[in-house]
């Protein structure tokens, strides 16, 4: 089937503000007659469930976290992008929109894009207005950095904690309308099943993680802001509890998967220092802007101490293949290259898996006060993982998954192909296309939540009579019991593996078969192991307790079992995907010097997949790719 | 503003300070006994001199700061105790000293060390006081005084009560200015150092009264 | 770097099924541990070994596990978060430990956070106060330019030194008298150090205040163990300024 994203036509200068007119609106005294679900309180649900909250719309926001203050939108450092041009540096909307699209290698919708390029303004204004406490200059006007991926300075910044301070900004926002009783929270629930009443999105069944309540809500749209599914590499950056259980349920139901092979690696994480290790730590995009990023030239140099190698024996790897843009090449690029040095044998530290990220000629161009100034709370982070002083010897990094760019198909609107069923933030796949710039996550997510989901549920809330609250309708009942069988499942085998191990051997297999480089092989193998490790998994993992209380291994278990049908499917669309484009590398698709080669002949689509029941291989969709506005390049940084 | 935390917490540190500014004036005044006999008699016959009325305003204030200040304290203590039903079976203090968590037991001892010295030296109704007039027939407060100091358990008592003192003094004059809010960090260990310095002065002046007489060193 | 050495911990947890378990404290040990486990990983390696032995495993909050989300929430050997200056329990690693080393983990002590199970407390208080008005009433859109008011580069720093705080509530665990004054007091001065905030300042406070008392929270006595508690290191000097803006707004 061919999918249609419902972008709207003409110029695309004007494509939102027609959209937004054309838009069917709800009568302010209506809205309080419609009940909307938002699943997640992240930067795209917080402000999400804040904004129709203070439109009217009775909200019922969920998260499984103790507050919705703790989303792992918080752990973002660096920044957030706008078009502002505060700077005077030559950005624009449309620099913004190009850079997007090219960072994306040309698999995103242009009119998606652009929307986000446009709103990135007012999302700044809105946040400082919320007393987002964003760096300033001496006279008081709001800073800038440059990031990964842009030639220009467009990025805004608190410290190192910028997705901190913009969570919180859209947690008060939540706040006030909690207290305004506009918002109804419901903290420590996790969304195990998405109800869809005759074809439509009605409502969602959770799990009260307190006390192992099945629990149903019905209202007339459901917003989904889950956030990402890299923890199926199990070693991520993304909190421990992050998973795709919301939308894998969801997809499950019918909404169609876009993407999934779309997978960001992170240039720069700690590297691991052994295999207790239960996750990985990012380091802001920013040190690029000040940091050098070399190995040794010489395999025989990788033991010695970084400060016993002469500047004429280290390789500035990223400088010398990309001249023009360094050290702030795209993540992409930054993660693959680093991957090569140490499949060189240049690598460094434990299992020579890490690069030299050296602060010690900008220490020596700019002091060490203005390091510790721009990027203190960053080298402190490292002091306390590695014990390791970062100042006085250069930081070893290595790529680590952070971000995934495909997730749940939307239209323009925001809705999936269930209707009523939204889909915001990373859990969606619509701007960052194959690979996304730095600083483009946080603006994703508040772009959504404040100024895109406002307008486009009311054009859908318009064309439904409210459903109501009332949760009496079979679907409901049937859903509730369908998670409570599963829970009972899972308590029940009583094997001799435990969750986490399971977790550990599926995030080996994704890591190794369908990480930074995949092959058919590698694919095909994942293919067939990871269907004998979910076998294996409901036939021996081990769950102790009872479903009837506090238990944070069933918690893991569930996701885990999603995870694992969930694997499968990525590596599926790694395998058709037959090009390498973004955070999609395929061995078998690239040029002589090792650069990713797109095939925009064959490839110039979103692939979205529908489930067909775990025996049978999901049904591939196609929503072709247009582009009228930029021109279709081979992207390059050099 | 009387129900709220801070409300309260600023009602305990403007009548803390008004009773150390009683403190601080009584010793001056006090001190008058350095000067022997005379000078302590003719300072005790001057304050009474004072119209009737100042007096017993002044008395009232006094007793009405005093009450407020006991009574705010031990219900925030009360408060303070059920918001922490369970103690952790192994607790490190890093910034709590022994004065600042012991602020309610100093509290009531200074209280009740006030109420007897009221009885002992102001309405005179202890047992075993020396009651005399001196030469001009004026009552000789520094009889009373010295008699009562000569013995251990008398000047005992007393600098016992101004090592108390010292104590709730200790935290308590750093404790005003931030409950206040005329703190911030760069002057805070400055405030501590300060309010350290004028509690000790005060302790070694009150001390000073009843240890002199003792030793035998102040003598009619 | 990797020395191979590894420690064998004895563990004292507090176990406690809900709420209305009375709870009480677990002896456990732990091998293999190397300098290199962070604190969590650490009770991870336990929780596997009990889990295999049929046992339930210890439920501890954590999250992000990079000292950012404020979920993780355990009294160390006496100490919230371990004690480590600036460091959540989550980034406290092993090496701050020998071997043999018995080490005392209990959930934050307050009655404003109930116990929910075992090291897990039940936080949302913090956001009650949060709720009462810790936010610009600002309607999302309609907004002037970023730029429009202009905010001195000392004071937007101080704010963002407030506004820094995670809401891990260790201040409150580590208070003596579990008062929530750090805490309230962060985001009072965040807000009232900028001019976006200044509208509302008076109202904001009062009711803030109001709800620390309504959620059952201590009076501050000024011992300043929250500050040593605070992962973030949040200066007390936001307390006085709390204060300080509470007697303004009497007038």
């Amino acid at each position: 089937m061919i999918l249609d994203g419902k972008c709207p036509t003409g110029p695309i200068e004007q494509t939102w503000d027609k959209h937004r007119f054309d838009l069917k609106l709800v009568n302010p005294a209506n809205k309080r007659k419609y009940n909307v679900i938002v699943v997640g309180t992240g930067l795209a649900g917080g402000a999400a469930a804040a904004s129709l909250g203070e439109l009217g719309y009775n909200v019922q926001a969920f998260c499984y976290q103790d507050s919705p203050r703790r989303a792992h939108s918080i752990a973002a450092q660096g920044g957030i992008n706008a078009a502002k041009n505060y700077p005077n540096d030559g950005d624009s909307i449309y620099r913004l929109f190009y850079d997007t699209i090219k960072g994306g290698d040309f698999r995103a919708r242009e009119a998606d894009v652009w929307r986000l390029a446009q709103v990135s303004n007012n999302i700044i204004d809105q946040c400082v207005a919320q007393g987002v406490p964003f760096a300033r200059d001496y006279a008081g006007y709001l800073d800038n950095r440059s990031f990964g991926g842009a030639q220009v300075s467009r990025t805004f910044f608190a410290r190192g904690q910028t997705g901190q301070q913009l969570l919180l900004g859209a947690y008060s926002a939540l706040s006030r309308q909690i207290k305004a009783g506009t918002v109804k929270m419901y903290n420590r629930r996790e969304m195990l099943d998405l109800v869809v009443v005759d074809g439509v999105a009605k409502g969602i069944t959770c799990r009260n993680l307190v006390t192992g309540e099945i629990e149903s809500y019905a209202a007339d749209a459901v917003c989904l802001c889950t956030g990402g599914y890299v923890n199926v590499f199990y070693l991520s950056t993304n909190a421990m509890g992050c998973s795709v259980t919301a939308n894998w349920k969801a997809a499950k139901k019918g909404a169609y998967f876009a993407n999934p092979c779309y997978t960001q690696i992170h240039p720069t994480c700690i590297p691991q220092a052994g295999d207790y290790q239960s996750k990985l730590t990012l380091m802001s995009e920013s040190l690029r802007n000040d940091g050098r990023c070399w190995v040794p030239k010489k395999k025989e140099d990788c033991g010695k101490h970084p400060s016993e190698i002469p500047d004429a024996d280290r390789d500035y790897y990223l400088e010398r293949k990309y001249p023009s843009f360094g050290n702030l090449a795209p993540r992409d690029i930054a993660s693959r290259a680093a991957k090569e040095q140490c499949d060189d044998g240049r690598g460094v530290g434990p299992g020579g898996r890490g690069v030299y990220l050296d602060f010690g000629d900008s220490i020596k161009r700019l002091g060490a006060d203005t390091i510790k100034e721009r990027y203190g709370n960053l080298f402190e982070m490292y002091e306390k993982i590695t014990d390791e002083n970062g100042y006085k010897r250069p930081m070893r990094m290595y790529p680590a998954p952070h971000y995934s760019m495909g997730g749940l198909w939307v239209d323009y609107n925001l809705m999936s192909n269930i209707p009523g069923l939204f889909v915001l933030g990373e859990a969606n796949f619509s701007v960052h296309g194959a690979n996304r710039l730095g600083a483009s996550a946080l603006m994703q997510g508040l772009a959504d939540g404040y100024f895109v989901i406002p307008y486009t549920i009311g054009g859908y809330l318009a064309t439904v009579k409210p459903y109501g609250t009332a949760t009496d309708h079979a679907e409901f009942k049937k859903s509730a019991e369908d998670v409570a069988a599963e829970q009972n499942k899972l308590l029940s085998i009583n094997g001799k593996k435990t969750v986490f191990e399971f977790m550990r051997e599926l995030g080996g297999l994704m890591w190794e078969n369908c990480g930074m480089a995949r092959s058919k092989e590698s694919l095909e193998e994942n293919l067939k192991k990871i269907p004998a490790l979910r076998e294996e998994f409901w036939q021996n993992v081990k769950v102790t307790g009872s479903g009837a209380e506090f238990n944070q291994q069933l918690e893991n278990a569930g996701r885990t079992a999603d995870f694992l049908e969930f694997g499968e499917l990525l590596c599926r669309d790694a395998l058709h995907r037959e090009e390498s484009c973004g955070g999609h590398f395929r061995v078998e698709h690239q040029y002589d010097d090792g650069e990713a080669m797109r095939n925009d002949a064959d490839f110039c689509y979103v692939g979205a997949w529908e489930y067909k029941g775990n025996d049978k291989e999901p049904e591939l969709h196609k929503e072709p790719l247009k582009f009228d506005n930029v021109h279709l390049a081979v992207r390059s940084y050099k | 503003m009387f129900s709220t935390s801070i409300g309260r917490k600023i009602v305990m540190a403007v009548t803390g300070c008004c009773m150390l500014l009683f403190a601080i004036v009584h010793l001056l005044g006090n001190s008058s006994i350095f000067a022997g006999a005379v000078g302590l008699n003719s300072y005790a016959q001057h304050l009474h001199s004072l119209p009737l009325p100042i007096i017993m305003a002044f008395r009232a204030v006094m007793l009405g700061l005093f009450l407020v200040h006991v009574l705010y304290g031990i219900q925030l203590t009360i408060e303070n105790r059920t918001a922490t039903p369970t103690s952790y079976a192994v607790k490190v203090s890093r910034k709590t000293t022994f004065a600042s968590e012991n602020m309610i037991w100093t509290g009531l001892l200074l209280g009740a060390f006030i109420v007897y010295h009221l009885l002992h030296f102001t309405f005179r109704v202890t047992p075993g006081l020396t009651l005399v007039n001196d030469a001009a027939g004026h009552f000789n407060v520094f009889a009373m005084v010295a008699s009562s100091f000569s013995s251990f358990a008398g000047a005992g008592l007393y600098a016992a009560a101004m090592v108390v003192l010292f104590l709730h003094l200790y935290h308590g004059i750093q404790s005003f200015f931030q409950t206040m809010g005329w703190n911030c960090d760069c002057i805070q260990p400055k405030i501590t150092t300060a309010g350290m310095l004028v509690a000790l002065v005060l302790l070694l002046g009150y001390v000073s009264i009843p240890l002199s007489i003792f030793f035998g060193i102040l003598k009619g | 770097m990797s020395d191979h050495k590894t420690m064998t911990i004895n563990l004292v947890v507090w176990r406690q099924k809900n709420a209305n378990d009375p709870g009480k404290f677990e002896n456990y040990t732990v091998k293999g541990i190397t300098e290199h486990h962070s604190f969590l990983e650490m009770l991870d390696v336990l929780n596997e070994d009990l889990i295999k032995t049929g046992k339930l495993p210890v439920s501890f909050d954590h999250d992000c596990r990079e000292g950012i989300c404020g979920m993780c929430s355990q009294v160390v050997n006496g100490a919230p978060h371990g004690g480590q200056e600036r460091t959540t329990v989550c980034q406290l690693h092993m090496r701050n430990f020998h071997d043999g080393d018995t080490i005392y983990i209990e959930p934050w002590r307050a009655t404003a956070f109930p116990i929910v199970s075992d090291l897990v407390v039940d936080r949302t208080a913090l956001d009650t106060i949060i709720q009462a008005g810790g936010y610009v009433s600002c309607h999302t859109g309609g907004i002037a330019d970023g730029n429009a008011i202009l905010i001195p580069k000392p004071a937007a720093d101080e704010a963002m030194d407030a506004a820094e705080c995670i809401g891990c509530g260790a201040c409150v665990a580590g208070c003596p008298n579990s008062a929530a004054m750090l805490f309230t007091g962060a985001k009072v001065s965040q807000l009232a150090l900028l001019p976006q905030g200044k509208a509302e300042a008076k109202a904001r406070v009062k009711n803030m205040v109001e709800a620390m008392k309504e959620c059952g929270f201590g009076n501050c006595t000024n011992h300043y163990e929250c500050q040593a508690s605070c992962p973030k290191g949040i200066n007390v000097k936001f307390i006085a300024r709390m204060n300080r803006e509470y007697i303004k707004a009497q007038f």
